[in-house]
């Protein structure tokens, strides 16, 4: 399977991945952010970004559609991603899950009117949200350095390696023609921005620092999401016990949580001995 | 006379132990529900009226909340570095930061539901979490909502809120703990005060 970056964009990334190494050598202090400096300056960037361009353009787009249609376009490419949800499902050893996926999509593609309407899930068929990088925090690969990625945002480079999977295997990276293609991605690039929207506000109302805010926030909902929902509390660095009762299913489930396994002297992937525990 | 006085007595001590025994997800779902109850019915709530949110959240939602377990775990091994003094200021202005957030979220409300996921209490259990999920009415996707709740003497209390998986109190673990590294305890306690003084500044202006 090809990906379907262009070159020009490779060596881009190329460029940023090794500005990052060399600001990662400035700026240190969290082990889980070793080159907290870069990610900095490109958090900012796309902050710009978001603010010049894609936020007015969701605005508009919110504004125009109504929200059914809205809803009809979430649920269209919600349609086409459970293939690959299946497909990281399967690769998980969670079959049933996999299974229910597959009927998903079926059931969507045909009943649902080629996935504008979400009939699977009003049949009790539940919706799931995965993709490589669970896959591999699955496996048991730890998050490696948080690393804030241009357009993108937020990943760890666990979930770098994941993303370009996910885009390489994405069927809309795969429309012919291309004009097609490039407006697929737009209007699903623009439609999820519209539906984080109203998050916004609250975030801004919560932060006292927006980048340490959304880097932490990534790094629990991803924690998180590799344990389905069921990730056990993150330990208390704080010692007073006696205070707090001792929480049983985290001691058991897992002692150390899968976001806190990051060597602060290795930013690559860190292969972890014990995988994430399969409930 | 004395048995009466003996009658009355523990007829107010048994009630008292039913008001300590409400089942965590039977709280959640009562105010849950009461809540919603008002903020549907309030046109300037759902028109971003925050001092009215915040009125709504203070009245209804904070008794049940337990600010100075949330404030600790928020500190992690910071809070014991604390002064007693420090330790109050810190409660009240994380206090005053997470009513903002939380009266801030429900002036987005846009007719979501809440589906309140199956619970059962294991005997003997003083630290649970209370599953529930935003539906979305329209496009998005839904959002899982956990409360954790601990047993105390004044019965259950919630001490964090799992937003899709992201917890609202440790999310601030880290921020509090560089900030502590760089400017120490006060400069954490003047960070949030300035933090909360530009959130007031905020919703003077609407």
């Amino acid at each position: 399977m090809k990906t379907m970056l262009p070159v020009r964009v490779k060596s881009l990334a190329l460029a940023f991945a090794a500005a990052g190494l060399l600001a990662g050598c400035a700026t240190s202090g969290n082990p889980k952010d070793p080159i907290e400096g870069f990610n900095r300056a490109m958090f900012a960037f796309n902050e710009g970004l978001d603010s010049a361009i894609i936020k007015p353009v969701a605005t508009g787009y919110e504004a125009a559609l109504p929200s059914p249609v809205r809803t009809g376009v979430t649920n269209f490419f919600g349609n086409i991603a459970d293939l690959l949800i299946g497909v990281n499902n399967l690769l998980q050893g969670k079959g049933s899950e996999a299974v229910s996926d597959l009927g998903r999509v079926v059931i969507n593609s045909t009943v649902g009117l080629l996935g504008v309407f979400d009939i699977a899930s009003d049949a009790g068929l539940e919706k799931h949200a995965e993709d490589f990088g669970q896959t591999f925090g699955r496996w048991g690969v730890g998050n490696g350095a948080y690393v804030v990625i241009p357009v993108f945002g937020p990943r760890t480079a666990r979930d770098t390696v994941g993303l370009v999977l996910d885009v390489a295997a994405d069927p809309v990276t795969h429309v012919q023609p291309i004009a097609a293609r490039n407006v697929s991605l737009v209007l699903r690039a623009v439609n999820d921005r519209a539906n984080l929207l109203p998050a916004d506000k609250v975030i801004e109302e919560a932060a006292l620092d927006k980048y340490s805010y959304i880097r932490d926030a990534y790094l629990q909902r991803r924690r998180n999401q590799i344990f389905d929902g069921n990730a056990p509390r993150e330990p208390e660095a704080d010692a007073e016990q006696v205070e707090r009762p001792v929480m049983a299913e985290a001691a058991t489930v897992e002692p150390r949580a899968a976001a806190d396994t990051v060597a602060p002297d290795s930013p690559m992937l860190v292969a972890r001995t014990e995988t994430a525990e399969a409930k | 006379m004395k048995l009466l006085l003996a009658f009355v007595s523990s007829l107010l001590i048994s009630s008292t132990v039913m008001a300590q025994e409400v089942a965590p997800d039977v709280l959640v779902k009562t105010v849950t529900n009461e809540v919603l109850d008002i903020v549907r019915k309030d046109k300037d709530i759902q028109s971003g009226n925050t001092k009215k949110a915040i009125d709504l959240v203070e009245s209804k939602v904070l008794p049940n909340f337990n600010f100075t377990r949330m404030t600790q775990l928020a500190m992690a091994r910071d809070w014991r570095q604390a002064s007693a003094a420090q330790q109050k200021i810190l409660t009240d202005e994380f206090h005053t930061l997470l009513v903002r957030t939380y009266a801030k979220a429900l002036t987005e409300y846009k007719n979501q539901t809440v589906e309140y996921k199956p619970f059962s209490l294991k005997a003997g259990e003083t630290d649970v979490r209370v599953r529930t999920e935003i539906k979305q009415s329209g496009a998005g996707k839904n959002i899982e909502l956990d409360y954790w709740l601990e047993k105390s003497a004044a019965g259950w209390k919630v001490y964090d809120i799992e937003v899709g998986g992201i917890s609202i109190v440790t999310n601030y673990r880290e921020s509090f703990a560089a900030e502590v590294r760089n400017s120490g305890i006060d400069g954490l306690i003047k960070l949030l005060q300035t933090k909360n003084k530009s959130g007031d500044a905020a919703s003077v202006k609407k």
